[in-house]
């Protein structure tokens, strides 16, 4: 039996794992790895004109049809991959890193930072996130940097919300209550007795709030304001064919079922996460 | 006649996330006739909750029966069709939890969900219902029974509560009545107010029922048999009489002995009078909500309390829920800085607020909670908890620690391999154990124990009792003991204070609690405490309106 490889299968490492989980995780995974190398595989550069056909149908020469000017729609979703997950990712992580630290804090301390900073992201919450986008854009100028700062500030609002009413509850615990008799520093009780209570909750908001990204940077992007052409983003890239929707091209099915198996992926991933096996009497 | 009640080889099984199978009930019969009540005795984990509800056919998710039949006025509810026992579920069988406040729905008025079961079962008229369930108040000694359905849940007391709720399993005139642990949540005095409802509604109709308990005073004045349960096996049966006056099996016997007061008084007696005490509160007062004109917090919750702690000994408070006994505890603690009054540690004053005292300070003074389930970081092992003070007080890091933590464990009798589990794998005993070990690993000489043995049974509660006597006697330690419960009280304390609506009305030496008490309140807390004796429900005088 242990002659086999030792394969790292989640079992063997002490976590269990239903297959949906690790259905999505492959989907994530292939994803990623597409976004880091997908550029070089693909066949022609994906700004150059190689089909005279528009809306061009799926050919042995062209795996996914060609798009309104008759560009290989395969290249342009290889590029596309590294544009939306690498900026979803980086702007997600931002908000919700930014958003919990903040929350958890103001839990903890109370009081005046409390409520200062509760009013001010509140304040931020309430510009419309697309109208705040644009005015942000067409004054600093797109680049990739400014849409990843950009898009992780219009998200922390929500993100702090969400783990500061998590964090109040578990707040009110004994065990805080008995860290906070021993004499512990605000930053012991807010990574060691209140983050890891409230990991759960707060990887499924994450989860979430990444899709809300994914689709606020494709609209940027059709307006003009987010990824800039020649290059495109998946968003940008169904936005642009949406012409061909009637014929039924490949050239706005594809980038839309890439954009829906890596969101839908990242959800049942983060719902169905490895639980660590706590049985030990085996 | 047949019985009303029949389990026959009754075997349930329950899954481990590994999917290994364990076997939790390993093949239980017993009976029970019309009109008797049968109490299941056992520590957690002995499965007497599991057979209670596998008398609805039910078994809690991750368990399944795997054998035997459960027969109940001669149909098998193991082999029934589930939508025929939810049929059964309210009219010919109804459950009585242990937590009635999680049972009622909080945004619903009382009577709506009293009657709803004969809704469900379409019983009688709503009308009809309601004037039944009015007849049930009164039969309860429910006050005011036409208007108390009127209320929502926060409004009536947990004991009203929990009459409440057997009016909702009464509704349907079951046959059977299952109680699971209806009054461990209850303060003494409220306890034989529920127990007397109970008892006499069950008189009244004439109904079979199941009591689960661990408490054998609780269940000596309610039940007509007792089965005794461990590890899911019946270890011995019989009528009250016999099991209380001639038990045979040894653990009968243990949760017999646990019952029995041992008197305590600490060795330093004598010595201790002419020192200074370590732990002295003067004229505490502390309360909740803003402070009013007069200075004064808006729900007081001391007022003007004072107490000393002789250097090695242990002072015990006394008193039921909103007396102020926890109040004192935070007080003390920093956690609920006091309005005016002073705490003195060794004849040196602490400042009102945990923050503001000083690392040393903190130290000497250590808390343990009731609840070990709250008190434990559910996320981090065992030995993280037990090892953090060693690092904030004495900063200890890596192999130093890590043998602290080995000799801490062995110290309140945990298995070392403990130190890699987390809270949530181990029982209640053993978590308060580990919440012990937190408090000890500061090295303190005052420990305030809040509660820490209300959440135990009976035989678990003596061990951590004696476990406490233990580390006294080689640690010199000395406790401040807060409880409800007289008994363990008495085991450990060598003087008690008694508390009511946050005064202190009576102060006494543990050796003369019984005959000693001057104040009625004292005395009604006292009278009020179950006795392993079956008259002894019938022989107390009910509470007297005045208090």
């Amino acid at each position: 039996m242990h002659t086999k490889a030792f394969w790292p299968t989640p079992r063997r490492l002490g976590y269990h794992m239903n297959w949906i989980g690790l259905i999505a995780a492959t989907v994530v995974c292939f994803w990623a790895l597409v976004a880091v190398i997908g550029p070089m595989l693909s066949p022609y550069p994906p700004g150059e004109i190689v089909d005279f056909d528009y809306y061009g149908p799926i050919s042995a020469k062209l795996w996914m049809g060609s798009d309104y000017l008759g560009r290989d729609i395969f290249s342009r979703v290889l590029m596309g991959a590294r544009y939306t997950v690498g900026i979803s990712l980086a702007a997600v992580c931002l908000a919700c890193i930014s958003g919990v630290v903040l929350g958890m804090t103001a839990a903890v301390v109370g009081g005046w930072l409390d409520t200062g900073l509760s009013r001010f992201l509140d304040a931020l919450n309430s510009i419309p996130s697309k109208l705040f986008g644009l005015v942000m854009v067409a004054a600093i100028g797109s680049s990739i940097p400014v849409l990843i700062v950009l898009l992780g500030v219009i998200y922390t609002p929500g993100a702090y919300r969400f783990a500061r009413a998590l964090a109040v509850n578990i707040n009110t615990m004994d065990f805080v209550t008995v860290a906070r008799a021993r004499g512990e520093r605000t930053g012991y009780l807010v990574t060691r007795e209140i983050l890891p209570n409230i990991t759960g909750p707060v990887l499924a908001d994450l989860g979430l709030r990444f899709v809300f990204i994914v689709l606020l940077l494709s609209g940027l992007s059709f307006l003009g304001l987010g990824v800039q052409p020649p290059n495109a983003d998946w968003g940008s890239l169904v936005r642009e064919n949406i012409g061909g929707l009637p014929f039924g091209a490949p050239a706005v099915l594809m980038p839309s079922l890439a954009i829906a198996s890596l969101t839908i992926s990242v959800n049942l991933l983060i719902d169905n996460l490895p639980v660590k096996i706590r049985d030990r009497s085996e | 006649m047949q019985n009303l009640v029949e389990i026959r080889d009754l075997k349930v099984q329950a899954r481990s996330d590994a999917g290994r199978r364990i076997e939790i009930i390993k093949g239980v019969s017993f009976d029970i006739a019309e009109g008797e009540i049968v109490a299941l005795i056992g520590e957690s984990g002995s499965g007497k909750t599991t057979i209670a509800l596998t008398l609805m056919g039910h078994t809690r998710p991750g368990c399944t029966i795997t054998g035997g039949t459960v027969r109940l006025a001669g149909r098998d509810l193991v082999a029934m069709p589930e939508a025929e026992r939810q049929a059964l579920r309210g009219t010919e069988v109804a459950y009585v939890p242990q937590s009635a406040a999680a049972a009622f729905n909080p945004s619903q008025r009382l009577m709506d969900q009293v009657i709803e079961v004969a809704q469900i079962h379409k019983l009688m008229s709503p009308d009809a219902a309601r004037v039944k369930a009015v007849e049930l108040f009164r039969a309860l000694a429910l006050p005011e029974p036409e208007t108390i359905g009127q209320r929502y849940p926060h409004q009536v007391s947990g004991g009203q509560l929990q009459r409440l709720a057997a009016a909702m399993a009464l509704i349907g005139g079951p046959k059977l009545m299952i109680f699971d642990e209806p009054t461990t949540a209850l303060d003494v005095t409220t306890q034989i107010e529920v127990l007397r409802a109970f008892k006499s509604v069950m008189k009244l109709g004439g109904m079979g029922g199941v009591y689960v308990s661990h408490d054998l005073a609780v269940v000596a004045q309610i039940a007509d048999r007792i089965v005794v349960l461990k590890g899911g096996e019946v270890q011995e049966e019989g009528p009250v009489e016999q099991i209380l006056h001639r038990a045979e099996h040894p653990y009968t016997r243990e949760l017999l002995a646990a019952f029995e007061p041992v008197p305590y008084a600490s060795a330093s007696r004598s010595e201790a009078e002419t020192k200074r005490p370590i732990l002295e509160v003067r004229n505490l007062v502390a309360g909740y909500g803003p402070l009013g004109r007069d200075g004064r917090p808006h729900k007081l919750a001391l007022n003007n309390v004072s107490c000393r702690l002789e250097r090695g000994q242990n002072l015990g408070v006394i008193g039921e829920s909103g007396s102020g006994k926890s109040t004192l505890a935070r007080a003390i603690a920093g956690l609920l800085p006091p309005v005016s009054g002073k705490v003195l540690l060794d004849a040196h004053a602490l400042e009102p607020e945990a923050r503001a005292r000083g690392k040393e300070e903190l130290r000497r003074l250590q808390i343990v909670f009731q609840l070990a389930d709250t008190a434990l970081n559910p996320q981090r092992p065992v030995g993280d908890i037990v090892g953090r003070p060693l690092t904030f007080y004495h900063g200890q890091k890596g192999a130093a620690r890590e043998a602290r933590t080995d000799e801490l464990l062995d110290m309140v009798r945990l298995p070392r391999a403990m130190k890699h589990r987390l809270p949530g794998e181990l029982s209640g005993g053993q978590k308060q154990r580990v919440n012990l070990a937190r408090a000890l690993a500061a090295g303190p000489e005052v420990i305030l124990c809040d509660e820490i043995t209300s959440a135990l049974d009976t035989v678990v509660a003596a061990a951590v009792i004696e476990l406490l006597k233990e580390l006294q006697r080689e640690l010199h330690l000395s406790y401040v003991f807060i409880s409800h419960d007289l008994s363990t009280v008495q085991a450990i304390c060598d003087d008690v204070m008694v508390m009511l609506n946050g005064e202190v009305v009576e102060r006494l030496p543990a050796d003369r609690l019984q005959g000693g008490a001057q104040h009625p309140y004292s005395q009604l807390l006292f009278s009020s405490v179950p006795k392993l004796d079956t008259g002894w429900l019938d022989s107390v005088p009910p509470r007297a309106a005045a208090l």
